[in-house]
């Protein structure tokens, strides 16, 4: 088993607040890895690490190391649109731009210099089918994402991250938003997505991380409590915490 | 019972307040349509409004040169301030750090609050006499006046277009970010397009403002009634004219003064219906009025 | 742009640009207010301010002018300031929205787009012409308290709008009338913008020019009544500037308004923040 990216004691700081405070794991690639965990225990404050999102908020301070392929995320040398482009993200709410479809899938390639019609075109309609939307989509490209259904709009958002062909793709409580046929099909296309990308996924659903993922870290306080195998943790977690919060005592 | 008469009377007293604004934007265009209309009626309203001359000893009241003035003085200091503007709108909303904001913001508040004789002043005793050395000619002309203007719209524009650009929701901006797209592809790809009608209403307000403005313009425009040739010609604006000529006007040039001010009106009335199309609702910031 | 020039490239260069733009709009406002106060400030001391003017302003002071702004503001203000208040509470408490509060908002934006030119036309004809109240202080200020209207109106407006709902409600529980309610607790609640609208209101009379250049007159002696004429600094600056009177006088006159300007201003900044830090209980 490979890792694709390693977390070293992590810490991360908003001002002075602590949130991340000693937080160590490796990321299997080609897997897909849950994150669990009560509300408010830095989940999100994590995931947005692992692709810099966070850099954009100025108070912003980290500690520890992230490797991706062995390299550090967080080297000054290395500047943090290229680590976007290889670590994508889905959102919470389904966050389309206020554009057509196509542009909407066509964004990241814009960005990153193609232009060429033809090539846009073949790539919006790989992504599309990639992420189970283009049966549906297929003859209104034109038309404003923001006419989607939101559990479309999520899959689109899916689309427009694996157009750009990164290596992870980290979704944040992405059917939180949703009604239970668009999360099974989300969860569904998850599944297919793991073949070619690793996905770390934060869900309050634990039987979406049963069904989702093959690994769990289980978050509590801004430390990882427990990671490991989902089915071992949910069936013989070694936590008195872990097993606390998997069997809804608390959080 | 006491009680509710009293209620019942402070409504009517807060009521009559706020129809104050009705009652007194009715008697300003009924005392300037009344005064000068008379003129519209002598002189024919295409006469008027195409005559190529202005020149009362004559009895030759065209604004075509006045109306051409104030265009060419207002779009010249737009091509400088839309630019300027929006490009201050994305440093302040985006990219300038808590420090420059804290001095930023003031400084532009502070521009606004100027006063237009001041700016006048300080055109007519520095920046005329620099472009008379620079460019030559009298140094009164279309593009020194532009200069001045661009200055006075500049806050107006900036303000506005910053509120709209910072109403975009972040989740477009992080979801722009996310794809790997750098802060200036997510600033001109996502966040302006998504706040063009905010920045569209700033520069229609702002212009309205360079219509408007009378004094700093009056101060260093040179104030020539006649089509400028270049844009180091002297001009004369609309709102420049009555100031000029008030002080001695009777009979039909007072009345000629008069329908200017409905010209004037008649601009910006369609300007604040384009504002309303538009649709975007700026409510006041601190800094003034909406033009 | 992007086609030719590498993002990055492009992302940086955008960067230095904007700084640039930035650090534009604190030069000029620098060299504006600098200038005219490095000129200016030379010619101002107690005599300047204290005296009358000699020759329109040849020679000697501006206390005529000062004490014009000083009484035109007043009347702009006593006027203004009411009207404006009355009308934001009756906006903000008191009125859904229709077509008619709809009526009076269109007019109030009107109201604050029209040049100040054409106020001044209309207080010519109006009060000066029409009421016969001649060239003098009082139709120079009501015609400066029209154009203070909508600034205090909209700014009070805002203000009394972000007064919690749970205040109101608390007030109405205890049994208190509407109107009670308003006067005990959203106007006092909403006391730091409405006073900052009345203080733009002020901001706007004091620097007006065109609109009082053919309403107030322009005697240069010190203005008794209400009836009188007189001589507003911005218009004895303009005076000066323009018929070539005395150069370092208008320098003095210039460098008096902007000081009287920026306090104004800054005054305002300072209650913006007071008040804002007040309200999220800091
Ligand atoms: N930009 C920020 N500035 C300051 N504090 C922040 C910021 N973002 C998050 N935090 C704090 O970090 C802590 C963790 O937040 P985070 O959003 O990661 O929680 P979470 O585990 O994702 O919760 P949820 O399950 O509700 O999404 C919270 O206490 C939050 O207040
Ligand atoms: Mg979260």
């Amino acid at each position: 088993m490979e890792n694709i990216m390693q977390v070293k004691d992590l810490k991360t700081y908003f001002d002075d607040t602590n949130v991340l405070k000693d937080v160590n794991i490796d990321i299997p690639k080609n897997e897909v890895t849950s994150i669990i965990g009560p509300s408010g225990t830095g989940k999100s404050v994590f995931l947005r690490t692992l692709n810099r999102m966070n850099d954009v908020i100025s108070t912003f301070r980290k500690e520890g190391t992230i490797l991706l392929d062995g390299e550090d995320i967080y080297d000054p040398k290395i500047d943090a649109v290229d680590i976007r482009k290889r670590v994508g993200m889905v959102f919470q709410k389904p966050n389309p731009f206020p554009k057509s479809i196509f542009e909407n899938v066509a964004y990241g390639m814009r960005v990153h210099g193609v232009y060429k019609k033809a090539q846009l075109q073949e790539v919006v309609e790989r992504s599309l089918k990639g992420a189970a939307l283009w049966d549906e989509v297929k003859d209104n490209l034109d038309k404003s994402a923001m006419s989607l259904s939101g559990g479309q709009q999520q899959r689109l958002c899916i689309a427009r991250t694996i157009a750009v062909e990164p290596e992870v793709i980290l979704m944040d409580e992405p059917c939180s938003a949703l009604d239970p046929i668009s999360t099974t099909k989300i969860e569904d296309l998850i599944h297919n997505l793991k073949n070619k990308y690793t996905i770390v996924i934060v869900t309050h659903n634990m039987q979406q991380a049963t069904r989702v993922s093959k690994y769990t870290a289980f978050f509590l306080n801004g430390t990882i409590v427990e990671k490991g195998l989902t089915d071992k943790i949910f069936i013989e977690p070694e936590d008195k915490r872990t097993e606390d919060y998997i069997t809804g005592r608390f959080g | 019972m006491a009680r509710n008469w009293e209620e019942f009377f402070v409504e009517k007293i807060l009521l009559i307040a706020a129809v104050s604004s009705v009652v007194i934007i009715l008697a300003i265009i009924g005392f300037v349509v009344g005064q000068g209309y008379t003129a519209l009626g002598t002189i024919g309203i295409i006469n008027f409004v195409f005559g190529l001359i202005w020149n009362p000893d004559y009895g030759l009241y065209g604004i075509f040169p006045l109306i051409i003035g104030t265009l060419s003085v207002v779009a010249v200091s737009l091509l400088f301030a839309v630019p300027l503007s929006i490009l201050g709108a994305m440093f302040l909303a985006e990219v300038a750090p808590r420090t420059m904001r804290r001095i930023l913001r003031p400084t532009i508040q502070t521009l606004a609050g100027v006063p237009s004789v001041i700016y006048g002043f300080f055109g007519l005793i520095v920046l005329v006499p620099f472009m008379r050395t620079h460019f030559g000619g009298s140094g009164f002309s279309i593009l020194t006046a532009s200069l001045i203007l661009t200055v006075m719209v500049l806050p107006t524009i900036l303000s506005i277009s910053e509120d709209a650009l910072r109403s975009i929701p972040v989740e477009y901006k992080e979801a722009s970010l996310g794809l790997g797209a750098t802060h200036w592809q997510t600033i001109k790809n996502v966040i302006f397009p998504a706040a063009i009608p905010g920045v569209i209403t700033g520069v229609i307000l702002g212009m309205g403002r360079a219509i408007g403005e009378t004094m700093a313009v009056l101060m260093v425009a040179g104030n020539v009634p006649l089509i400028p040739t270049s844009i180091l010609s002297p001009v004369r604006t609309l709102t420049a004219n009555i100031a000029l000529e008030m002080g001695e006007a009777t009979g039909l040039h007072y009345n000629a003064l008069f329908a200017t001010g409905i010209v004037l009106l008649v601009i910006i009335v369609i300007l604040l219906l384009i504002v309303n199309w538009v649709n975007y609702r700026q409510r006041v910031t601190i800094g003034g009025g909406y033009l | 742009m992007n086609r030719i020039i590498p993002p990055k490239h492009a992302n940086s260069i955008m960067n230095v640009i904007f700084w640039g733009v930035g650090i534009l709009a604190i030069a000029i406002l620098v060299l504006v207010i600098g200038y005219l106060l490095y000129v200016g400030l030379p010619q101002v001391n107690l005599t300047f301010l204290f005296t009358d003017p000699i020759d329109n302003g040849a020679a000697g002071g501006i206390w005529p002018s000062i004490v014009s702004t000083f009484y035109i503001t007043i009347v702009a203000l006593v006027v203004a300031a009411p009207l404006g208040v009355l009308a934001a509470v009756y906006l903000a408490e008191y009125s859904g929205e229709n077509t008619f509060v709809k009526t009076i908002r269109f007019a109030t934006e009107t109201l604050a787009s029209v040049p100040s030119i054409v106020f001044g036309l209309f207080g010519l004809a109006f009060f000066v012409v029409y009421l016969q109240m001649g060239f003098c202080i009082l139709a120079g200020g009501l015609t400066l308290a029209l154009m203070a209207i909508p600034t205090i109106l909209r700014t009070s407006e805002v203000a009394i709008e972000t007064v919690p709902q749970s205040y109101k409600e608390g007030s109405m529980a205890l049994g208190s009338s509407k109107w009670q309610t308003v006067i005990r607790v959203v106007i006092p609640a909403a006391i730091g913008g409405i006073t900052t609208g009345i203080i733009l209101g002020m901001a706007r009379a004091v620097e007006e020019t065109a609109a009082i250049l053919y309403t107030v007159g322009a005697t240069t002696t010190v203005p008794v009544s209400l009836f009188d004429g007189g001589d507003p600094l911005p218009l004895h600056l303009y005076t000066l500037a323009t018929e070539g009177i005395s150069l370092p006088n208008a320098y003095g006159t210039a460098a008096v308004l902007v000081i009287l300007i920026l306090v104004i201003t800054f005054s305002t900044n300072y209650l913006v923040e007071r008040y804002t830090k007040k309200m999220m209980g800091r």
